[in-house]
Formats: structure tokens, sequence, C-alpha cells
């Protein structure tokens, strides 16, 4: 294959040094910029109230986080974000707690998983929304995107609740999981290896992917793997401290004895918090980023209609792409304006149309009602002319009569002599 | 020394020797029919899955009622209904014999939505009332089947602050229905602390809603102080926190039913670990008949009283006959009809207002 530029091949080459070069000291800068940068990591606590989220939280950090205990009658699931600045040694961590309250507390729980989801999905969308400005600054975007799934099991002994398994098939593609059962306190040795067992059984029995512990990395493949067999962690937490031989640890004291948060016989609390913090968590920045993020990308763009290669094969550019798609959409918009200015100015027409006729239909009614009025008056007329002319008949019989009745009466009085 | 005979008065005389009638050995005659007859008592289970529930009755009544149960797995329940199981067995202990039935919901709560999941559970107490009352009312009443549930225990999980609002609403449809002693389950997983903080929340809770929890009844005066402390400490324990266990283990040198930790040895029937033993002595060694007392003579009561008022009011329905029905008003025009009426009202109205206004135009011209 020719390279134009220098017109050799591109066979890779390994090249012996002849001394120390230097570059051996990347990986410290790159450690060096990071650390000055500061890191961040943004964890999600899924699981019914009273569980022991935030008690697991404050053990693994060793912080009192400040919350208020959570009350069972919420309407709904709700998400919680707590953003903390915290520091060790040197280095300097934002982290950030996701609590989801009200979660299996409702009767009806079909619904419940969708604001995890939203949630998850908006912070994908806010980095996405970054990448894609043509002015971004992702070097300092507070990435709030979800690095870490505790899912937080009940320590029924008996198996999954319908709800987690609901849940976890609904956040497998979208997040990092790792399932820990939870008040491990109360599962005796026996029971917690059948009860792990049944757990993993029927995750992969219903396809849900979980996260595993890398095992590429000769360093850490070992330890990986052996934690990947312990899943999921049966954790306890507390944060009270009880005396125990001449130290105090963190532990919780029963009548029948005291377990200890740390000890690795009483619970897998250390192998989370291993595996978690101190061998895992960039790892999991990584997967979030590079599978978890890439897979939301994706799809969102493929919705959107922009494509890897065009119909002839040729690469699309993405500039061209979401030019040639917000024209068509600038287009769409105005078309749609012009649509609905024609039918309004169809509507105005019409009505005004129907007015006239109206209109209409009211003069022609004067015209007749006037027509009819005339008639009468006609009538009456021809009546009272009908009446006037039998009057003056009746007036002038009337008079002749009087004149006669006039002339009469002499005569009388001559008969009456004779 | 008396006048005459008639007026000898008749005293009752201090008897020198107490005369024994012999009724005060009815007790015994009672207990003695009563364990010839022998006893049956009905024990509903109510909670979701994992609560402990069938252990704890095994755990109770010191046998294994569940040897070949299928449980169902996560996917199987995301639609589950909820089912009735009655489970009866025959029991003996120093010659008296109980028929006990425990009754079990298994699905309540585990479905995705639960909505009226405690539907079911409502129509199974209300059909052995029915059948009851059917049986009472019969005319040939020699074997009446006592079926009503007299008792049922309701584990609530310990994992969160008090009670959920699935909870509130079982307690709240089943109060009237049923003697309803709540219980916080796993109790092992809770601190003394703890424990006592969940206590007082859920005590409070069940005032807040009005929910009508199975009360022990007042010790008589003339208990003894001893007993009357006991009572009063039996009733600032409830909710009972209990634990059950199927198993037997080593502690202190005796073979008890215990739960084995690696920081330690939960003994069941130990006071200091958990209620077990308070529930045990209530639920059967001293509340037992008043449970089924308080069936007969307050909730099935209840139920006869509506059922028989139901009946009545429907039958003066079907005849007529003076009852508190409210007649039912005239029928009201259709509505149609008389937009119509109003319509053609308007209309004749305007034709009029045009007629005034055309004359009073020509009487203008005329003028």
């Amino acid at each position: 294959m020719e390279n134009r530029w220098t017109g050799g091949n591109e066979e890779k080459r390994n090249l012996s040094l002849g001394g120390h070069v230097g570059f051996d000291s990347l990986p410290e800068q790159l450690v060096s910029k990071s650390v000055t940068q500061g890191f961040c990591f943004n964890i999600l606590c899924v699981g019914e109230t009273g569980i022991g989220k935030s008690t697991l939280m404050n053990t693994l950090f060793n912080t009192m986080f400040e919350n208020e205990e959570a009350s069972h009658y919420q309407n709904g699931v709700y998400l919680r974000p707590r953003t903390y600045d915290l520091q060790e040694s040197n280095v300097r961590l934002k982290l950030t707690i996701v609590d989801t309250v009200g979660f299996g507390d409702q009767i009806n729980k079909e619904d419940s998983y969708k604001p995890i989801v939203d949630y998850i999905d908006t912070q994908f969308e806010n980095y996405l929304q970054e990448e894609l400005k043509i002015k971004r600054s992702l070097f300092n975007y507070h990435d709030t995107r979800i690095h870490i799934c505790l899912y937080f099991i009940a320590p029924t002994g008996h198996s999954l609740k319908s709800l987690d398994l609901v849940t976890m098939k609904k956040l497998d593609s979208k997040v990092n999981i790792i399932p820990i059962i939870a008040k491990a306190d109360t599962i005796s040795k026996s029971e917690l290896h059948k009860f792990k067992i049944k757990i993993m059984s029927e995750l992969v029995s219903n396809g849900v992917q979980i996260y595993q512990f890398p095992t590429d990395d000769e360093t850490v493949s070992e330890i990986n793997a052996s934690m990947n067999a312990h899943l999921p962690f049966a954790v306890v937490g507390s944060v009270e401290e009880v005396k125990v031989g001449n130290k105090a640890v963190r532990a919780r004291q029963y009548p029948w004895g005291v377990v200890q948060v740390e000890n690795e016989s009483h619970c897998d609390f250390v192998k989370l918090r291993e595996m978690l913090i101190r061998v895992n968590m960039e790892d999991l920045r990584e997967q979030t980023h590079a599978r978890h993020y890439e897979l939301y990308r994706r799809c969102k763009l493929e919705e959107m209609g922009f494509k890897d290669t065009d119909p002839d094969s040729e690469p699309f550019s993405l500039q061209e792409t979401y030019e040639a798609k917000r024209k068509e959409f600038l287009g769409d918009l105005q078309r749609k304006e012009e649509e609905m200015r024609q039918m309004f100015v169809n509507k105005v027409k019409e009505t005004e149309a129907e007015l006239k006729d109206k209109e209409r239909e009211l003069h022609e009614k004067f015209e007749q009602l006037k027509r009819m009025h005339q008639e009468e008056k006609k009538k009456v007329e021809d009546k009272r002319g009908y009446l006037e002319e039998e009057m003056n008949a009746f007036n002038k019989r009337k008079a002749a009569a009087e004149t006669l009745s006039l002339s009469q009466p002499v005569k009388k009085d001559k008969d009456k002599k004779k | 020394p008396n006048q005459t005979g008639r007026n000898r008065s008749h005293t009752v005389g201090k008897l020198t020797e107490k005369q024994y009638v012999g009724f005060a050995t009815l007790p015994n005659q009672v207990h003695r029919k009563s364990v010839k007859k022998g006893f049956d008592f009905t024990l509903m289970v109510a909670g979701e899955s994992g609560m402990g529930k069938s252990t704890l009755v095994n755990s109770l009544f010191l046998t294994d009622l569940y040897k070949d149960r299928k449980l169902l797995n996560a996917e199987e329940r995301i639609n589950q209904t909820v089912e009735i199981i009655k489970h009866t067995v025959d029991i003996e202990e120093k010659g008296v014999k109980l028929k006990l039935t425990i009754v079990d919901t298994p699905g309540f709560g585990d479905a995705v939505n639960n909505n009226e999941c405690w539907k079911p559970i409502t129509d199974y107490i209300d059909q052995q009332f029915e059948q009851y009352f059917r049986d009472e009312s019969g005319l040939n009443r020699k074997n009446i089947q006592d079926n009503r549930v007299h008792c049922c225990l309701y584990f609530i999980p310990p994992f969160g602050h008090g009670l959920r609002p699935v909870d509130v609403e079982f307690m709240k449809a089943l109060h009237e229905k049923v003697n309803i002693i709540p219980l916080i389950a796993k109790a092992d997983c809770l601190t003394p602390n703890e424990i006592k903080k969940l206590k007082d929340r859920i005590r409070e809770e069940i005032d807040k809603f009005g929910i009508k929890v199975y009360q022990f009844p007042e010790c008589d005066s003339d208990e003894d102080e001893e007993f009357k402390q006991l009572d009063k400490e039996l009733k600032e324990c409830t909710p009972f926190a209990v634990i059950g266990s199927n198993t037997v283990v080593e502690a202190r040198g005796q073979r008890v039913r215990g739960r084995l930790y690696p920081w330690g040895i939960v003994e069941v029937e130990n006071q200091s670990h958990c209620d077990f033993v308070k529930l045990r002595n209530m639920l059967i060694r001293s509340h037992m008949h008043d449970l089924k007392d308080v069936t007969c003579d307050v909730h099935y009561e209840n139920y006869r009283a509506q059922c028989i008022q139901e009946m009545t009011s429907k039958l003066a329905q079907d005849n007529r006959m003076e009852s508190p029905i409210p007649i039912l008003p005239l029928s009201t025009p259709d509505v149609d009809t008389e937009k119509l009426i109003k319509m053609k009202d308007e209309e004749l109205k305007r034709m009029q207002e045009m007629l005034n206004k055309m004359q009073q135009q020509m009487h203008d011209k005329e003028q």
C-alpha cells in the first residue's frame, strides 16, 4: 500500500534504542496532568428505601455524607444527586452520589425503572450536546455520566425480586452494574453460598449483563478474575466503632457477637472497596465512555438520520450531513408555516362567503316582507276607499231622507183638519 | 324464746361444717371434655417472599410442614398472583390433640404490580365466614367444621424505616376480618437499638393509620403481681421481632435451634436475642383460645350482622316494604330535546326582533 507522503511502504518496524531516550516518563506525565486536573467519579445507588445505600457510601469513603432518612410514602421514584469534593494525599476527587428515593415503595412498581433510565440518558445527552458544540471545552466539562451502578439486593436468601430483574434488564445496556447483597449479616455462610449461585444463575438465564472486572491486564487479571467469582458481593456497612481486642473497628454489635465490616470472613466489604475504588475505578470510567456512551451516541445520531456511509459508500462528513439536515429541517418548518397560512386564508374566505350568503338571504326576506306589507297596505287602502264610498252614499241618503221628512209633516196636519 | 311457733324466723345459721356441694369440679369437667373433643386452630401467615415465614412456623410448632416446597424464581414472579394454600396437621401433646391448619399466601407482594394483591386473602377469609354462617343456620349442626381464620401473622421486613404502603393497605383491608399480629421478620439484622427504634416507629404508624391489630386482653385485677408484670412487658414488646431456624446448633454446651454465623450464634429461644419465646408463649401457651374467642365473638359476629343487614335490605327493596330507600327522582328531560327547544326559542325571538325592526323602519318611512 503506497503512502503518498514518504513513498515507502507502511510496514511497521521495531527499532532498538542506542541509549536512554526518556519517553518512558510518558505515563508519569499523563498521571501528573490528570492529578492536576483532578478526577471525577459518579456512583448511582439503586435499592429499596432503608436497604443501607447511604450507610454503605459513608463506610466506603469513610466520610459522613449528609442525608436524612427517606420516607416510604413517596408517590414515585426520583433521583437525588449530591456532589462532594474529596481529597486523599494530593489526589482530588469530585464524587457524585446519586440516590434513588422511593424505589420499591409503591404498590405498583411497573414504572419504577423509568426515572432511573431517564437520568442516565440525560447525562449522556448533556455530554453529547457538549461534544457537538462548535466551541467546546471538554477538558473542563463536569462529567456527570454515571460510571457505576451499585444495585442493592435484599437479603431474602431465596432469589432476586421481580422488581430487581426488571430494573437490571433495563439498565444493563446503559451503565456498569455491580450487584451487591445488602445487610448481609442476616444470612449465614451456607445460605449465602446458595443465594449467590441462585442470583448469578438468574442473571445469566435472563441475559442481564453485569460489569466484569477486566482480566486483560496481567498485573490485575488474577485478582480481578478471582473477584468475579465472588459476585454478588455480600456487604455490611457501619460508621459506628466497636472495641474488638484493643482496637476500635467499624462494626455492628449484636447480643450474639460483633460483625466487623473489614473482616473478610464476615463480609465482602473489603473486596468491594478493593475492586470499586482501588483497582478498577479508572476502568469503570473508561468503559462508561468507550462502551455505554458510544452506544448511546450511535443510537441517538442514527435516530437523527446520520449514517457513517451514504448510499454511494463514500464516507460522509458529519459537518456536511449536519448542514444538510439543518436545511431540510428549516425547509420543513417553512413549508409547514406556509400550509398553516394557506389554511388560515382559506378559512377566512369560507367564513366571508358564508356571511355574504346570510346577508343575501336576509335581504331577500326583507324584500319579501316589504312586498307583503305593500300588498296589505293596498288592501287596507282599498277597503278604506270602499268604506268611504259607503259612508258618502249613506250620508247622501241620510240628507235626502231628512229633506223628505221636512216637507211631509204639513200634509199631515191638513189631513187631520179635513 | 318465741311466743308462738309461727313467729319463728329462719336464719341461715353458721354451719360448723362447710357442706360441700361439688360444683367446684366444673373446671375439671370442662378440661376433661375438651381433651376428649380436641382443639382446632387456623393460623394464616402473610408477607413477602423470603421473610422467613415457613421457617418461623416450623420453629413454632417444632415440625417441618414445608418438606417439598417449590420456590418460584424472579422471572416467574413478575406477574404472579396470590394463591391460598392450606396445610393441615394433627399434633398431640400430653394427651391434648390439636388440629392445626396453616394458611399460606404465596405470591403476596412479590409481583411488580401489587395493586389489590390482598384481595384473594380477604376473599378467602370471607368465604370461611360465609361457610360457617351457612352451616350455623342449617338444620343439621352436628358436625360443623370451623375453618375460620383465627389469627394472621403479618411479617414486616426489617430492612426499611417502618411500615411501607403495601403493609398499611394490607392491614387496613384485614383488620376487621381477622386478628392481625404484626411481626418484625429476620430480626437478626437489627441491633437492639435499631429494634427499639423500629418498634416505636411501627407502633406510631399503626396508630396514625388507624390499624386495629390484635390487643391482648387486660389482666384480671386479682392476678398476682408477677403475672401482671409479665403481661405488661409483653404488651410493650409489640410488634415482636422474631427469628426462626430449621437447624439445631450447639451453643453454650446445649443443642438449640439457632443460626450459625462467623461472629456468633443466634439462639431462637434466647430472650435476649429475639422475641420468639414471647410470641410462642402468647400465641400457643396463653392466648390461643382468646384468639379463637375474638374471632368468633367479634369478627365473625360483625360479618354475620352485616350479612343479615344486606339480606334484609335487599328483601325490602324487592317487596317495596317501608324501607329507607330514597324514591328515584323524575327522569330529567332529554338533554338534546331541551337544547333543541332552547334553540328554537332563540330563533323565534330573533325573528320577532327583526320583524319589529322592519315595522319600525316602515313606520319611519311613512312618516
